[in-house]
């Protein structure tokens, strides 16, 4: 076992990755001599070079353009975008480039590529450094979009994302990138486009992805106080969704709360509860629920608090399915 | 293979002496430079003390600007009343020169709104945080300049131009780039101005460029010229003649201004790791503000002059200090109204409920 923090965990992962395939490269802004602004690179381009670590200049579209040259050169890039808000300078080349090559190429070009984005509020920043953009991403064939919540798979999955051939957008939870937890580094992680269930209950199915888990898990307990038994489950995944667990816990429950800081309106929440209730329809006591983001822009960081799902909008919304 | 002149345009020496240029000259006379030298000085009284309240936890960040007050300050006092100007997160000294009230450049910074002040009021855009993005804007405006006949009447009430702040890291985004073929083509009354400051945070000039920034005007069809960024006379010079130019119809220019970023990035940023104290000590002696002290001690202006600017700036700090802690508290609630011109349902019934769920806490309290 060994303490690590979930930045670490990215890094430690990035590093074995790149000890066990040199055609993975490591590119962004200020990830190389600086170590990233969250310092989630640090120390790889001491360790593996400047021209495996590579230090770009600032320009989001060309970081994501020439990391598909570069794949179908045959490497593996894993490129670093700062903060969820600048990525949208590579959105074109992320939804009508990297998403259809292969489709485009007849089912021959693959581009084994793995975009990290920071996401997510909650860290007092200024406008465009809070950002979910997630669902953006996962509304587009072609692209495969995961999230990591805890240190531990933080490490698993940046492994498994760089060895996946199709191209993976990967969240981390840039609020959670302190908080430690330990890790065992042998063992042998889930699957990496696999759901869940990280606490189990009986009174309603609770989920989430990325920051949320921590906040859900929380609220798990200080609902079990009240006797209140919530299934917790990290839906990691969220294109494609493995929704099997999912449908699992609420024919058990019978009642599903999805929670996401990302705004509501088409937000993930809404595909898993348009789902839930195709498959679950006559399991489930109530409608599904949303606690999300407001359909606002991010806010100013002193009303974040506002904004952001909290334990108590968590439980208040688990009250309301309950009532429901 | 350099296709322009190197040396930046230089009327006053980091010795204090002033120098003649073939092409360029400062205007005024030496009481202009004074109300130069305290627009210096208390840019950067204003940015000492916002960069003390980020330590002191009243503002989440700062971006310092130390070290680029004559670029911003010499660029911003070029500018007239009619002017239209798009800063980055970093341009207190352009939105000082503006008439934006300090306290004003502390919300965004704060956490308390997402900017401090009405851009038609002071003609002076909201900041841009996302890099690059306001050269289109810039170059956007001033076409609509021309498009409303504000420019080449040679009359300086009614002609107007546009200018665009950036940095050396800016000119790698496609906006950027962008924004220099838009505005040649449309011969857009726009200034470029890129405050090359040697760094964007970790990445060295040298990450985005191989040739001087400057040069790269001549392959978009339009003029380049550097200047030397901390003296505040060529900055002023040198930008007046390029929105002269501008207004008079005679399309953009690229100035790159040569300064350095003596402070980190930003308040979360630790230079020390990647770039050496010999650096910053080499620009510490060509100081914008220094240079124009010596000068104007030279020329005899009385001790009280600068005592008494001492004061001003001691009183400006206090105020800011005082009137960062008033700033009004955001209110969720309010946003919800704000984010169209023309409301939406949607959203009014997502305020109502945001307000329910604030006033059940409320209720459960009393
Ligand atoms: C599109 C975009 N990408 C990345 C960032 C993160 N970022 C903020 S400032 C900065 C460096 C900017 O350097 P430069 O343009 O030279 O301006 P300076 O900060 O030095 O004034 C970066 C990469 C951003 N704000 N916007």
């Amino acid at each position: 076992m060994t303490t690590m923090s979930l930045a670490k965990g990215v890094n430690a992962g990035l590093r074995s990755a790149m000890e066990h395939d040199d055609r993975v490269l490591v590119m962004g802004e200020d990830i190389g001599r600086l170590g990233g602004v969250f310092r989630v690179t640090d120390g790889l381009q001491k360790d593996f070079g400047p021209a495996r670590v590579i230090d770009t200049p600032l320009a989001e579209s060309a970081i994501v353009g020439t990391a598909i040259g570069l794949a179908m050169r045959g490497f593996r890039p894993v490129v670093e975008i700062q903060f969820d808000g600048f990525v949208y300078p590579a959105y074109d080349q992320i939804v009508s480039q990297l998403a259809r090559m292969h489709l485009r190429s007849g089912g021959v070009t693959t581009l084994p590529i793995v975009i990290r984005i920071p996401f997510g509020g909650g860290i007092g920043a200024v406008e465009h450094h809070s950002e979910s953009p997630e669902a953006q991403f996962v509304m587009t064939a072609g692209l495969k979009v995961v999230t990591c919540s805890d240190p531990g798979n933080a490490y698993a999955m940046i492994q498994q994302a760089i060895a996946c051939d199709d191209p993976v957008i990967f969240f981390e939870p840039k609020r959670r990138y302190w908080d430690t937890a330990d890790v065992d580094l042998s063992a042998e992680p889930q699957p990496l486009f696999a759901s869940q269930v990280v606490r189990s209950g009986t009174d309603v199915t609770v989920l989430a992805y990325g920051p949320t888990v921590r906040t859900c898990l929380d609220a798990a307990e200080a609902g079990a106080l009240d006797g209140l038994e919530l299934e917790v489950i990290d839906l990691r995944t969220l294109s494609p969704l493995d929704l099997d667990p999912v449908f699992a816990s609420v024919r058990k429950t019978g009642r599903a709360v999805v929670v996401h800081e990302a705004a509501r309106t088409l937000g993930v929440g809404a595909e898993v509860a348009a789902r839930v209730s195709e498959e679950c329809f006559f399991s489930l006591e109530a409608p599904v629920l949303r606690v999300t983001g407001y359909d606002l822009p991010y806010p100013p960081s002193r009303v974040e608090d506002d904004f952001l799902p909290d334990l108590d909008r968590v439980l208040d919304g688990v009250d309301r399915v309950l009532e429901g | 293979m350099h296709l322009i002149d190197h040396e930046p345009v230089q009327l006053l020496t980091p010795d204090g002496v002033r120098v003649a240029h073939p092409e360029y000259s400062y205007a005024g006379d030496d009481s202009d430079i004074r109300l130069l030298y305290r627009d210096l000085v208390l840019v950067r009284r204003i940015d000492t003390e916002a960069t003390a309240l980020q330590r002191h936890g009243e503002l989440g960040l700062w971006a310092p600007l130390r070290g680029q007050e004559a670029a911003q300050v010499g660029s911003g006092r070029a500018l007239l009343p009619q002017d239209f100007a798009f800063p980055t997160y970093r341009e207190h000294g352009v939105a000082w020169c503006r008439g934006v009230d300090p306290i004003a450049m502390l919300p965004m910074f704060r956490g308390s709104a997402l900017s401090g002040w009405a851009p038609e009021e002071y003609r002076l855009a909201v900041p841009s945080i996302v890099i690059g993005a306001q050269t289109l804007h810039a170059t956007g405006y001033a076409m609509g300049l021309t498009l409303d006949g504000q420019v080449g009447h040679q009359d300086p009430d009614r002609d107007a131009a546009t200018i665009a702040y950036f940095g050396d890291g800016a000119t790698s985004q496609g906006d950027v780039n962008e924004a220099f073929v838009w505005a040649a083509v449309f011969e857009a009354p726009v200034v470029f101005f890129c405050q090359n400051n040697q760094w964007a945070i970790s990445a060295p000039a040298s990450r985005q460029t191989t040739v001087p920034l400057a040069q790269r005007a001549a392959g978009f069809g339009f003029p380049g010229i550097r200047v030397d960024g901390n003296d505040v006379l060529a900055c002023q010079a040198v930008t007046a003649a390029a929105l002269h130019t501008a207004r008079d119809g005679g399309g953009p220019t690229l100035i790159e201004a040569c300064t350095y970023r003596m402070g980190a990035h930003t308040t979360s940023d630790d230079p020390t790791r990647y770039r050496d104290a010999e650096e910053l000590a080499a620009w510490e002696a060509k100081d914008p503000l220094t240079r124009v002290r010596t000068y104007l001690e030279a020329v005899g202006t009385p001790p009280t002059f600068f005592d008494d600017l001492d004061r001003e700036a001691e009183l400006l700090g206090e105020r800011l200090r005082e009137g960062c802690k008033a700033l009004p508290e955001p209110d969720l609630a309010t946003l919800f109204d704000q984010v169209y011109a023309g409301g939406s349902p949607e959203l009014a019934e997502q305020r109502r409920t945001y307000e329910g769920y604030r006033g059940s806490f409320e209720e459960s309290a009393s």
